[in-house]
Formats: structure tokens, C-alpha cells, sequence
């Protein structure tokens, strides 16, 4: 737009336009090869693998719809997937509405500079490892974990916190809600701070400054964070392994176990095919749900 | 006048606060202290203080191949990620072209793939064209992860490039590739250097998609993986902290040259911008 403005002299760049194809070339064209090879081509190489068929042990390239009716008529997979939905959807909701008065704190109550230090504590967390955060939640919550340690030697019975659900949400939680944290504030950060004294000046409760005026104004960063947190955790196998106990499976580790424990890659395939589906109909419908009516 | 109701939620949402933060904490310094355990399992309160675990995890041999599988894999993947991501950027910045959007899709795309089904794709892509299995496995998919962070490190320092200055140099006689090299390059060294400390750090932590095509050469976050699995050991704890502290310090290093380095030159020019 700004060098649209200026006439640019071409002296020497005009010089021969092959000189300057190669020029473009050289810089864009390698995240266009990179990617297009190994990126771009796996994930097609997925969908062909759906269906192509076992024979004797090994992969051979077919026509075949046998690996998709074969999964999508197995009841434990269709339970597993069920399972993942809501596991991640409740993810979702739990670690949005945690993270909203988080972050209406952090972008409306404190300064610039507390602002900045308190979205620069959320990053840190980015460059953990998950595994180790994983495996500590593992230590402290499990059946002979620190926490029922301490409840037993206070006298309180002890809690059976892990391999279940409840331990399941806890790895969720701990994978998506810096990420949901960091997009609620952001967001909350761009909205009109004249908007908001205005609803106060009219007379407005916070509540309904809050459901009237920042909701509406910040909508779009709060429903990806949202969908940000259902992505992460659908995919995420960790959990569901570490803390869920593996048993009921979350669809994720049916992935884990076709692909390490078998040979049934096309299988395999077919599952994760399910879940690319599942997280591309969520995302468009979130970006619908968030950009709907604006311009 | 920045505080928007004198009343209403304040306490609670300060209570809020707190609660984040110690949920997202609690396992990071638990970690960190559990590291220093006498104890093989973790009590309340800590039983002793003890270096054993880190002597553990320093003595083990396959830890420390582990160790440097991870280096060399961050050490390619971040040069060839961040020269890739500088010349997507750069080619962002500079050029208007039929299908920009869907260039920039295709390759910004990857890090909203989940990594379970990154993982498995690329499993059976490599195994099938004859790329599994070794560290170059690794590299190779990790400058797919990490090349989109590069891109956006260099392009928001690019945006506050005045593109006037790439012409001012064509006027002045260089050649498009002397204008990258003097003008562009410099122009955007803090972030470049920050774009490879930060794609290195994505590269040392990343365990799901290199767990997939690595074969038997596991990296260190791999090794962590197989560990975590198997017996509790606080030898887990002691590697988080270690790599912890690699890591934090390559984002700190990167953080420092991105916002406390102000790069010369970039007031002044800023200054002239027309404001949209």
C-alpha cells in the first residue's frame, strides 16, 4: 500500500526478468517445497492409505472401502470417539471459563507493565515439557501419589484421582489453558476501553457490561481459544495414557495402538481421518461462530 | 480512569488469578523440587535433599546420546526452519501474488495439525518413500514445525521495515540481492537470531511427531516419553529441570534481543510511516 504510493525506480532489478524470477524464486519458493514434501504430501499419502489393504503383514496399494466400513462398524471405536468429543468439548468450556475472569483481571485491573509480566508468565509454560508436567501431576495425584500421602497421614480418606476422567481433564487443562489464557487476554486487551466506561457511565452492572459489551467485543479471540482447546486435546495422547490409565481408550490412543502395536497402518489411517474431519468441521464452525456478522 | 467498574468482580477475579497460576505452576516447581528428592517416591513434605537423580541422569549412557540426537536434530532443523521461514516472510512482505493466501496457508498450516496425526502421516509417508528412521527423519519434520514460528518472527519485525528503504538502496544502485543482503538481513538480525533460538527451543522439547519417525534414535524428550511410561523415577524430574533450563534460556536470549535490543535505525524510519 505504502510503495503502491511511491514510484520505485527499477534501475538494476528490472535489469533481466529472468534475474528476478530467480531472485523470488530463491526466498519463496522453498517453504512452498519444503512444505508441499513433507507436509502437504504425508497428509494426502493419509488419505490414500485408507485405502489401500493389509496382505501378509504388509501395506499394499489398493481400492478397497474395507478399512472404512471395518472401523466405522466397530462399536469401540465409535465409544472412543464419543469419549474424546466430550472429554475435549468439556476441555473446552472448563478452560474458557477459568480463563476468562483470568484475563479480564489481567487486561482491565492491572498496568502495562503487570499486563506484559503476567503474559510473559504465560508463555514460560510453552517451553516445558509436557511430559514432565504430565508425569508430576502423575506423582502427586496417583493412588499412592503425595496428595493421598497427605490426606491419609491428616486423616481424610484418600481420593482415587487418577486413571479416570477426572485425571484425564486435569493433562487436558494443564496442555490447552496457558494457550486459552494467552487468547482471552489478548483479546480482552483490543476491546475499546471507551465502550466499556461508557456502559459503566449509563448505568450499566458489570455483569451486564461484561455479557453486553466485552463479550460481544472480544468474541472472536474467545471462541478460538475455545477451539484451540479442543484441537489440542483431541490430539493429545499423553493424558489419556499418563493420567486416564489408558482404560476406557480416548481415540487418540487407538491411533497409538494400531500404528506401534500392529501393522494395520491403513487402519490406522482410517481413525485418524476421522479425527482430521472432526477437527476441520470444528473449526470452521467455530470461525463461522466467531466471525459471523462482522464485516 | 483504567479501571473500568470501582466495584464488582475485583476480589474474585484477582482469587482467579492466583488459581491460574498456581494450577499452571504447581507441576513446573513441583518438578523442579521433587528433582532434588532423597526419596525415590514424592512425599509431603520432602523426606531429603539429594543430587542422586541428576547423577543418575548424568551417568546414564543412553540419556546422554539421547542428549546430543537432541542438539544435532535442533541444530539443522533451526538454520534450515528460520531460512525458509526469512524467505517466505520476506517474499510476504516484498510481492503480491496470484494464490499468496493459499502459499501461506499451506505452509503456516502445520503447527494446527494436531501432532498425534502429524506424527502418523508423516510415519507412513517417510516409511513408504524411504525417509524413516533416522535422524534426518527428525530434522526434516521439525523444520515443518518449526518453520511457521520462524515466518512469524521475522515478519512482524519486517512490518515495521519501511519498504521505501529497499527502494532508497534500488536508487542507489544495488541489485535486489545486495539490497537483502545490506538492507533486509541487518534490518531484521534481531529477529532472525531470536527466530533460531526459538525454533531450536520448539525442536529440544518436541517429543510426539519425532517418537513417530525416529526409529531407534530417540531424541532426549523421546527418551523422556519411553521413561514416563515405564517406573516412576525421579530421573524424569531432574531431565524436565535440565531442559527446562536450556530451554528457558534460549527464550529468554530470544525475548531479550526482540524486545530490549532496539535495533538502530528503526525510529526514525518508523517515524516517516504513513498511519493507514
Amino acid at each position: 500500500m505504502n510503495a503502491s504510493k511511491i514510484v520505485a525506480p527499477k534501475p538494476r532489478l528490472a535489469r533481466s526478468s529472468s534475474g528476478r524470477k530467480v531472485f523470488a524464486f530463491f526466498w519463496g519458493a522453498p517453504l512452498l517445497i519444503w512444505q508441499g514434501a513433507f507436509f502437504f504430501a504425508p497428509l494426502v499419502f493419509l488419505i490414500v492409505l485408507t485405502f489401500w489393504s493389509v496382505r501378509s503383514f504388509r501395506v499394499q496399494p489398493d481400492a478397497t472401502l474395507k478399512n472404512w466400513i471395518k472401523i466405522l462398524t466397530t462399536d469401540y471405536v465409535w465409544s472412543a470417539y464419543l469419549r474424546s468429543v466430550v472429554l475435549s468439548a468439556s476441555c473446552s468450556l472448563i478452560t474458557s471459563a477459568a480463563a476468562f475472569p483470568f484475563a479480564y483481571f489481567v487486561a482491565f485491573r492491572l498496568s502495562t507493565r503487570a499486563r506484559l509480566f503476567a503474559t510473559c508468565l504465560l508463555i514460560v509454560p510453552f517451553f516445558t515439557s509436557y511430559l514432565v508436567r504430565v508425569y508430576t501431576w502423575r506423582t502427586m495425584l496417583g493412588q499412592h501419589g503425595a496428595v493421598n500421602n497427605l490426606l491419609a497421614w491428616i486423616g481424610l480418606p484418600t481420593q482415587t484421582m487418577t486413571d479416570n476422567f477426572f485425571g484425564v481433564m486435569v493433562g487436558f487443562v494443564t496442555l490447552t489453558l496457558p494457550l486459552v489464557c494467552l487468547l482471552h487476554v489478548l483479546s480482552l486487551s483490543y476491546v475499546d476501553k471507551r465502550l466499556v466506561e461508557a456502559a459503566h457511565n449509563l448505568g450499566a452492572r458489570p455483569l451486564t457490561t461484561v455479557l453486553r459489551v466485552i463479550i460481544p467485543s472480544s468474541r472472536t479471540g474467545l471462541i478460538l481459544g475455545g477451539a484451540f482447546a479442543f484441537v489440542l486435546s483431541f490430539g493429545d495422547f499423553v493424558s489419556p495414557d499418563l493420567l486416564g490409565g489408558r482404560n476406557p481408550p480416548l481415540i487418540s490412543l487407538l491411533i497409538i495402538d494400531q500404528v506401534k502395536g500392529g501393522s494395520n497402518w491403513p487402519g490406522a489411517a482410517v481413525i485418524a481421518m476421522i479425527m482430521v474431519i472432526t477437527l476441520v468441521i470444528v473449526v470452521l464452525a467455530a470461525s463461522r461462530l466467531a466471525y459471523s456478522g462482522r464485516k | 480512569m483504567s479501571r473500568p467498574h470501582s466495584t464488582g468482580f475485583g476480589f474474585g477475579f484477582g482469587a482467579a488469578l492466583v488459581a491460574i497460576y498456581a494450577f499452571i505452576y504447581a507441576p513446573i516447581v513441583i518438578s523442579f523440587i521433587f528433582s532434588f528428592s532423597a526419596e525415590r517416591f514424592p512425599t509431603i513434605p520432602l523426606g531429603g535433599v539429594s543430587l542422586q537423580w541428576y547423577g543418575f541422569v548424568w551417568s546414564d549412557p543412553d540419556v546422554h546420546a539421547a542428549f546430543w540426537r537432541s542438539i544435532n536434530v535442533a541444530a539443522l532443523a533451526a538454520p534450515i526452519a528460520v531460512f525458509i521461514g526469512f524467505g517466505a516472510a520476506y517474499t510476504d512482505y516484498r510481492s503480491k501474488f496470484f494464490g499468496k493466501a493459499l502459499y501461506l496457508t499451506l505452509g503456516l498450516l502445520p503447527p494446527l495439525v494436531p501432532v498425534l496425526i502429524l506424527g502418523v502421516a508423516m510415519l507412513f509417508f517417510f516409511a513408504k518413500v524411504g525417509l524413516f528412521g533416522g535422524l534426518y527423519s527428525i530434522v526434516i519434520s521439525h523444520v515443518v514445525l518449526c518453520t511457521p514460528f520462524a515466518f512469524t518472527v521475522v515478519r512482524l519485525r519486517l512490518t515495521q521495515v519501511n519498504p521505501a528503504l529497499e527502494q532508497a538502496a534500488w536508487n542507489l544502485g544495488a541489485g535486489p540481492w545486495r539490497t537483502v543482503g545490506s538492507v533486509i538481513v541487518p534490518m531484521c538480525l534481531p529477529a532472525i537470531v531470536a527466530a533460531l533460538l526459538v525454533t531450536a527451543a520448539i525442536s529440544f522439547d518436541e517429543f510426539a511427531v519425532a517418537w513417530f519417525v525416529s526409529g531407534m534414535n530417540e531424541t532426549l524428550p523421546v527418551r523422556v516419553l519411553n521413561f514416563v511410561q515405564g517406573q516412576a523415577s525421579p530421573r524424569i524430574n531432574a531431565i524436565g529441570s535440565l531442559t527446562f533450563t536450556i530451554s528457558m534460556l534460549l527464550v529468554m536470549s530470544a525475548l531479550i534481543l526482540l524486545f530490549f535490543r532496539t535495533p538502530q535505525g528503526s525510529a526514525p524510519i518508523d517515524a516517516g510511516r504513513d498511519k493507514p
